[in-house]
């Protein structure tokens, strides 16, 4: 019923919020006479955003690119490492930790190194979001492919299915639900990755674009690549969702039968 | 019971399962013998917690006797998964796939193209009166009609042997009743031998050759009885003084059972 119509409470409270924070933000850089450089109002950010979007555009092609790649590699890393995990003892004590581990390394620390190692191109850039982004994945992978009813796997066994066949009819359809869980928060914190790769060391991308702004005072420039980054963010977040519905029809079914 | 087969269906020789958590060891069932002839619908009531579902998990395959042997076919059969279909009480439906693809699951994971089993399992659909709901998913299915789905792939599976462990236990009063006619008016014409475990006696009485009463944990046959009433059977059957007299038999063993067991609890 929300659906029917465009404005509902649903969509009028945060709106309202929304604009009276931006308001509240204008209003203050204006009365308290806050310079630009400091803080710029929102209108100043919009224009910005409109003044520069050639230059906004070029940079984000090059971070929406190692974000792609990123999130690529992530999937296919999650991929191997989970089912390595779940059907191996032994590949789980050794390689699980490890994974951890890897969470526990500063990445602001390694993205120098692996700029020693890799030199300014892409490949620091997408490694960075790779450690960030395959961690969720993978270990949302494992709790789904194990989290799969024990009683179907009887089924499948009963029916004389071999265990290459459990995985395929019975563990890997269960653990979608929880794979796209862990994609949406790795889509979300992709674009981080991005940046603190860029911000090490790059030539392009949002996040040098943010730099050099900031270096030269442009903070009007620095909001409006933050703001571009947020949607990245949220677009990658939504679209992860549209897939998802595309991908498990049966939870759509489940739910308007209730 | 019909006259002696040249080989048994399947045959339990002395069969007991013990399960063992740390030091502890629980016998959950038997010595127990079993024999069931070619075509006959066996079934099995006793209290709960009497190793019924252990005993159909053995004869699958699921789980190897902690001692005995399974024979399928007069042979001794230690590797049985694949050559039993198996139905659970839960109807298992795989909750990712529609009616059909649930239906075919056995015919995929052998290897029947997909096109192919399809084929077979529509009639099956249409007789089963799921024709409609071909393309839903088990979430948008009632009780009954699950039941039915899960029946119609175990029917698929293609196997002599049936075992149902209390097909319509988790259904309410009304729809299990009407599933038991549907089944006994299927069962005439199906060429499959049935064991089936159930705590409903009526359930058994209405369906089986002979039912076989089972103890409390470790399971054991402690009373056969021969269901001597025609077929085919109409539901009403359940009023028959015959069958009445039956039911009562069952339960008063049962009951006896079951009083022993609340003894033997407080000694």
């Amino acid at each position: 019923m929300a659906r029917d119509r465009l404005l509902t409470r649903d969509r009028i409270v945060p709106l309202l919020i929304l604009v009276s924070v931006m308001l509240g933000w204008e209003l203050a850089t204006r009365v308290f006479q806050i310079p630009r450089w400091v803080l710029p109002p929102p209108s100043a950010v919009v224009q910005a955003l409109i003044r520069d979007q050639r230059l906004l555009l070029r940079h984000l092609t090059v971070t929406l690119e190692e974000v792609g790649l990123g999130l690529t590699f992530s999937v296919l890393l999650a991929i191997v490492l989970a089912i390595g995990i779940v059907s191996s003892r032994l590949v789980e004590r050794s390689v699980y930790p490890l994974v951890v581990a890897s969470q526990a390394v500063p990445i602001v620390a390694l993205a120098p190194i692996l700029l020693i190692w890799f030199g300014y191109g892409l490949t620091p850039k997408v490694i960075v979001v790779v450690l960030v982004c395959f961690f969720p994945i993978a270990v949302n992978l494992v709790d789904g492919l194990r989290g799969v009813d024990p009683e179907f796997v009887d089924l499948v066994r009963s029916f004389g299915g071999t265990s290459w066949q459990t995985l395929r009819v019975v563990r890997i359809p269960g653990a979608l639900p929880a794979f796209f869980s862990g994609l949406r928060v790795a889509a979300a914190v992709s674009v981080i990755g991005a940046l603190i790769g860029e911000w090490v060391g790059s030539s392009a991308g949002l996040g040098y674009l943010m730099i050099r702004a900031a270096s030269q005072f442009h903070t009007d420039r620095v909001f409006a690549a933050v703001l571009v980054s947020a949607v990245v963010s949220i677009g990658l977040f939504w679209i992860v969702g549209v897939v998802e519905r595309i991908a498990l029809p049966w939870r759509r079914s489940a739910r308007t039968e209730t | 019971m019909k006259s002696a087969p040249l080989h048994w269906r399947v045959e339990l020789r002395h069969v007991t399962k013990t399960f063992y958590r740390g030091r502890q060891a629980l016998t959950v069932l038997g010595p127990l013998d079993l024999r069931v002839a070619d075509r006959e619908f066996v079934g099995l009531v006793g209290p709960s917690g009497c190793g019924k579902s252990t005993l159909l998990n053995v004869i699958a395959g699921i789980e190897q006797p902690t001692s005995g042997e399974v024979w399928l076919d007069g042979e001794p059969a230690p590797e049985r998964l694949g050559r039993v279909a198996y139905m659970h009480q839960r109807d298992l439906l795989l909750p990712w796939r529609t009616v059909l693809d649930n239906a075919i699951l056995p015919l995929e994971l052998r290897g029947i193209p997909r096109r192919e089993a399809a084929a077979r399992a529509l009639p099956w659909l249409e007789r089963f009166g799921l024709a409609e709901f071909t393309h839903a998913y088990p979430a948008q299915l009632s009780g009954g009609m699950r039941q039915r789905v899960a029946f119609l792939r175990t029917l698929l599976a293609d196997r002599p042997l049936l075992l149902l462990d209390e097909p319509f236990g988790a259904l309410d009063a009304l729809t299990r009743a009407s599933l038991q006619e549907w089944l006994l008016t299927l069962w005439e014409e199906l060429d499959r031998t049935v064991i089936l475990v159930t705590h409903d006696v009526e359930e058994a009485l209405l369906l089986s050759d002979r039912v076989l009463v089972l103890s409390p944990r470790p399971g054991r046959i402690v009373r056969e009885i021969v269901v001597d009433l025609p077929r085919p059977r109409p539901y009403e059957i359940v009023t028959d003084p015959r069958f009445v007299r039956l039911k009562a038999e069952v339960l008063a063993e049962l009951r006896a059972r079951s009083t022993m067991e609340v003894q033997f609890d407080g000694t």
